[in-house]
């Protein structure tokens, strides 16, 4: 598989060996991840896939490794550690384990307290002779009660020796059954010792074995903190990324599985930049506990505010057309549509009422309540927008494929519609994602100009969206405008993203504030 | 399907040679099937009791542990309403070099020892914790009430 050959050329594998705890002396600031945001070349794609982008600011590095990968880095951490410690492979492994493949941390306490370890660890002393199964005279089984001189039997070095088929059928029970390997100890009774892999190879048949070896490597990527399993459903890769827990408040990590899932790096959910893992949290939380609240307002249908009959939302956009009076309106805020993309007309911004009117407790708790349902209320739209865009794209793509055949267009040539499709799909979700963040943020200028980009963007959105309501005929002549309007969508998104993150990021003075406990 | 050689023997010596203040007899007609009884131990709330349970051998045992639950009420932090026993060796530190006899004396070193800090019946548990004696009492009441021999 090629996607395979790319992954070991991208990551060298001394930069997946590197231990977790070697780069302290980066502050864990990911200085080198650090970008030139002046860059002129910010919002263009690179048109030529063998060069590799320059890494914007709110995207980080990472690495796909795919099953075998995964097995090749642990048996190379295996080798080099079992050479420095002069113990076999298969008890370096138990080692290794122990220590969560921290192999500094191993050599250290391995030349401290060696044989408290090899104890602690379930291993014991004297590693020299290899396993073997024996006939013991007068051995009767304490797990089956069978005896015989031709019975074969098994001991690891505690000494408990049980048959070969009580073996079997117990290492069955613990891999197939508890889904157990790393940690299998001795059947015998208050027993220790870990079962090493030479021992299973002697015991097991060959299903067990690769059924093993799987659960084995899940344990690795569950035990580095770099490594995490994609979660989409049957994904067999794993992503190693080196941004940690406690940065997660200052960057949003994102990562793009071979897969094709998107998601993040530091809670495994969906992609949600710009908005941090703890906010996200916090506001999926919210929307759980105020989901009755909120339901109302995400409805499908509304009235015209002009003649207030009943309109229904069938497509993505936001620009409604009132079937009945023709008054053009914002589905979003029923304000005029006109106004919108005006510099004075914010549709995105909550309004604060100041002064005498939020005085009271009770017009400010109803003042808190519109807030959130501001923010809720674009943020669960363009998550309705996102499917419906999709279900419109759908049907497009249906009647492209017929108009394909009678115009005798190419396939290539209405690549444009999906294109703009994805656009839409991915602007939204940012979007949806930056009114969750904007609800937790403190009032300030950088605060603005965040709104300022979400305004921005959602315009170009719904100028987007508005396309894809075009009758079919039309499209093949809106294919430059609809391409533009594609990159331009992109370019905000961009830049949206990369001011974020560069505020995140930053800190102190000069950055995005959030409201007083937000972050805790 | 015939008794596997591990049962009959563990039968055989559980019937031959009994644990004192332990019974376990197999059903007639199911011989998997234990009916047990185990003595309050002495110095124990549970003194003066004759507790009944009922234990299981599944069809993988001793790979898995047996079955096995209260069937006379007991107030007691590690065992819950249901009569189940939340005890290390029935589950994760289960081998199956472990047998019935082994494990009816770690249930009755159990009501010997009570543990309110790995609790199965939360409520007791909290009891326990925040006022032993009484709880000490509750568990002795509960004993004269439902665990006395007839
Ligand atoms: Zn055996
Ligand atoms: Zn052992
Ligand atoms: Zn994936
Ligand atoms: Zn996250
Ligand atoms: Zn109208
Ligand atoms: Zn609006």
């Amino acid at each position: 598989m090629d996607s395979e050959d790319e992954v070991i050329s991208v990551a060298s594998s001394e930069e997946m060996m590197e231990d977790q705890d070697s780069d302290l002396s980066m502050g864990g600031d990911y200085s080198d991840v650090d970008l030139d945001v002046d860059d002129p070349d910010v919002g263009f794609e690179t048109q030529d896939k063998d060069i590799k982008p320059k890494r914007r600011p709110y995207e980080v590095e990472f690495n796909i490794y795919g099953p075998a990968d995964i097995q090749s880095h642990q048996d190379q951490q295996i080798d080099e550690v079992s050479a420095i410690l002069g113990q076999p492979p298969e008890a370096t492994a138990i080692l290794l384990r122990h220590t969560r493949w921290n192999k500094e941390r191993l050599i250290e306490i391995y030349m401290d307290k060696q044989d408290t370890l090899l104890e602690e660890a379930g291993l014991g002393k004297s590693l020299a002779k290899l396993p073997e199964l024996k006939k013991v005279k007068g051995f009767v089984c304490e797990i089956c009660c069978e005896d015989g001189p031709d019975l074969k039997t098994f001991s690891m070095k505690c000494g408990h020796r049980f048959c070969l088929d009580c073996y079997r059928q117990y290492l069955a029970q613990k891999i197939q059954e508890e889904g157990e390997a790393a940690r299998i100890k001795c059947p015998g009774d208050g027993c220790n010792k870990i079962v090493d892999s030479k021992s299973l190879d002697l015991l097991v048949t060959e299903d067990l074995k690769d059924r093993y070896q799987v659960l084995l490597t899940r344990t690795y990527v569950d035990d580095k903190e770099n490594l995490k399993w994609c979660p989409a459903p049957n994904c067999e890769y794993a992503v190693d990324c080196r941004v940690k827990q406690r940065d997660l408040n200052k960057t949003v990590p994102t990562v793009h599985c071979t897969c094709g899932h998107h998601f993040c790096f530091g809670c495994t959910l969906n992609d949600h930049q710009p908005a941090p893992c703890s906010l996200v949290k916090k506001w999926l939380k919210k929307c759980e506990d105020d989901s009755e609240t909120a339901n109302w307002i995400s409805a499908n249908t509304k009235e015209c505010p002009k003649c207030h009959s009943t309109i229904e939302k069938n497509g993505g956009c936001n620009h409604m057309t009132c079937r009945k009076c023709k008054h053009e309106f914002c589905w979003m805020c029923m304000g005029v549509w006109s106004e919108h993309g005006t510099s004075w007309y914010n549709c995105n911004r909550f309004e604060e009422k100041s002064g005498s009117e939020a005085r009271d407790a009770q017009a400010k708790s109803r003042q808190s309540l519109e807030r959130y349902l501001h923010y809720y209320n674009r943020y669960a739209n363009h998550e309705q927008s996102a499917k419906l865009d999709k279900d419109i794209y759908l049907k497009t793509e249906k009647k492209m494929t017929q108009l394909q055949s009678s115009s005798g267009m190419s396939w290539i040539e209405v690549q444009f519609l999906d294109a703009a499709s994805q656009a839409l799909q991915q602007c939204r979700q940012t979007l949806k994602w930056t009114y969750a963040f904007a609800y937790y943020l403190a009032r300030n200028n950088l605060t603005e100009i965040f709104e300022d980009n979400q305004k921005d963007l959602e315009l170009a959105v719904e100028n987007l969206s508005e396309m894809f309501e075009k009758p079919t005929d039309q499209l093949s002549g809106l294919k430059v405008e609809m391409m533009d309007k594609t990159a331009y969508c992109t370019r905000r998104r961009i830049i949206l993203l990369s001011d974020t993150a560069e505020n995140l990021k930053n800190g102190g003075a000069h950055s995005l504030r959030l409201r007083p406990g937000s972050f805790d | 399907m015939a008794l596997p050689k591990r049962i009959v023997k563990e039968t055989e010596r559980l019937m031959a040679e009994p644990v004192p203040g332990i019974s376990a007899v197999p059903h007639e007609d199911n011989l998997r099937y234990f009916d047990v009884t185990v003595e309050g131990p002495s110095q124990s709330p549970y003194e003066g009791g004759i507790f009944k349970l009922e234990l299981f051998l599944p069809d993988d045992y001793p790979m898995t542990p047996p079955k096995i639950r209260f069937l006379t009420k007991i107030y007691h932090p590690n065992i819950d309403k249901l009569g189940r026993i939340c005890l290390d060796v029935l589950k994760s530190n289960w081998s199956p070099a472990l047998q019935i006899r082994t494990i009816l004396l770690s249930i009755q070193a159990l009501l010997g020892a009570p543990n309110p800090d790995d609790p199965l019946a939360n409520d007791v548990a909290q009891h326990w914790k925040e006022n032993q004696n009484a709880a000490i009492q509750t568990a002795r009441e509960w004993t004269q009430q439902y665990a006395k021999p007839q």
